[in-house]
């Protein structure tokens, strides 16, 4: 027990951890959005497409969910440059990577989203003559959405966690920063300490801040 | 009712479908002027809501044809069997007006933007003008003070009258009401009925499947009993809901109705 705790050595480098944290919230962020898009686009499509296009949707989100998401970091960020020839920064291979990977995941919740708006909603769009692209934009994915929040919430905050895995490509978020703070430091137990504070409280912070906003919107319901 | 002297506004003509192998119309045929209203009562599973569908099309048909002001619905020219595209759909569907017995009202929207959504969307009205409409038809349902209250928090009776101000301010030519006091409490079937029956001062054409035989005996023009996918009666109210009726489904129909309702 000969292990007293210094956090001095910490501060003086805290930078790195703050830097990573907003790294880490910039990769989260982009690659919910390119993930919405990917999986919106996909549910919709799945919902109205034939059994081939469902096949291979169905074969992306599969595929996706059954590998680890480091061998999917690892494969875009060294297998696919070496495959053809194509240049690009460890953050956007990874943020490449995240993006595919959440939109498989997004694709499941959106779909099973656009499937639970009652039909008699669909009825009442068909009846007063929206066209089907007009009864997709104002009354489906609307509805959708409202019921999809929660899911989307967690989705996200689970994705802020899986920004870590990009240390292993040298993505100075902030378990990188935390490495790079050990290493030059050997103040293991400190700086994981903090990093985990770190994570733990805007994760909570995040979750606060989107269960308010579903609030609002089942309020509007 | 003299019918054959004007032309038919809706003509249905021997239609007939089937779930499967279910038959669920067996050619019916039904024709009603402009101004009337006409009465769809009989037992469930006689396919009076199926019928009433098949008018605007949420459901397809299988033979016989639909026609509104002479036009074929849902099909290209009777015969060809040929679907419309989904924009002759739409369009075709927003010159019929349609109140569901579950409201339908899309969450999302106040009652004025439910009603403002056909309005700039279909009829491409400004949103000032769609207001303007909206309001004034929810003024004549009595829920002008509602205009931005969400559905959820306006009651079974107010929904439904947003539901038929969403229909009537499309100005359709044809009204289809189906069971729009089914889902309500009693006490608040009055409200809604009061508004159909202001409608049908107005001239409004409607067709609607209820199961308020009172409303039904002192507002349509005639009444249409619907038995295993076929019309086994029609005619003006009194001769419908005569107690002495020589139709066997129908004088059942009626003895079991008076038996459980009143």
């Amino acid at each position: 027990m000969g292990y007293t705790l210094n956090f001095n050595l910490i501060w003086r480098h805290f930078d790195k951890l703050w830097g990573g944290l907003l790294l880490s919230l910039e990769l989260a962020v982009i690659s919910i959005a390119i993930g919405i898009v990917i999986g919106l686009v996909l549910a919709v499509w799945y919902v109205s497409a034939g059994r081939v296009v469902r096949a291979i949707i169905a074969a992306y989100v599969e595929f996706i969910r059954n590998v680890p998401l480091i061998l999917l970091v690892y494969l875009v960020f060294y297998g696919v440059p070496t495959v053809i020839d194509l240049a690009y920064s460890a953050p956007t291979s990874f943020v490449v990577t995240l993006s595919v990977y959440s939109g498989a995941y997004l694709v499941e919740v959106f779909r099973s989203g656009l499937e639970a708006v009652p039909r008699g909603q669909l009825d009442a769009g068909k009846a007063i003559g929206l066209t089907p692209w007009q009864r997709l934009i104002h009354v489906r994915l609307p509805t959708m959405m409202r019921i999809t929040l929660p899911a989307l919430s967690n989705t996200f905050i689970s994705l802020f966690k899986d920004t870590s895995i990009a240390s292993v490509i040298s993505v100075p978020e902030l378990t990188y920063g935390a490495q790079w703070i050990n290493f030059n430091t050997f103040r293991i137990v400190e700086v994981y300490l903090v990093t985990t504070a770190m994570y733990l409280v805007t994760g909570y912070a995040l979750l606060f801040a989107l269960r308010l906003v579903e609030r609002r919107f089942r309020a509007a319901r | 009712m003299a019918t054959s002297s004007t032309p038919a506004l809706l003509d249905i003509a021997e239609v007939s479908k089937s779930f499967g192998q279910v038959a669920v119309l067996r050619s019916v045929s039904l024709q009603v002027a402009k101004g009337e209203v006409v009465t769809i009562i009989g037992p469930s599973g006689s396919g009076k809501t199926t019928l009433l569908r098949c008018v605007n099309f949420l459901e397809s048909y299988d033979g016989g044809s639909i026609r509104i002001d002479g036009k074929e619905v849902g099909y290209r020219d009777a015969g060809t069997r040929q679907r419309r595209s989904e924009r002759d759909l739409a369009a075709m569907r927003a010159e019929t007006g349609m109140v569901f017995q579950s409201f339908n009202l899309f969450p999302h929207l106040t009652a004025a933007g439910n009603i403002m959504l056909g309005l700039t969307k279909v009829r491409g009205k400004s949103s000032a003008e769609a207001r303007a409409i909206a309001e004034h038809w929810l003024g004549r349902v009595g829920l002008a003070h509602k205009a931005d209250s969400l559905p959820a928090e306006l009651s079974g009776g107010q929904q439904q009258r947003v539901g038929i101000a969403r229909a009537v301010a499309m100005e359709p030519k044809i009204l289809l009401l189906d069971e729009i006091t089914s889902a309500l409490d009693p006490e608040l079937v009055g409200e809604v009925l009061a508004v159909v029956r202001s409608l049908a001062e107005d001239g409004m054409t409607m067709v609607m499947v209820t199961h308020e035989m009172a409303f039904a005996r002192d507002a349509s023009t005639r009444i249409v009993f619907m038995a295993d996918g076929g019309v086994s009666a029609v005619g003006p109210p009194k001769e419908v809901l005569a107690a002495e009726t020589t139709n066997e489904r129908l004088r059942t129909f009626l003895a079991r109705f008076r038996a459980s309702h009143f």
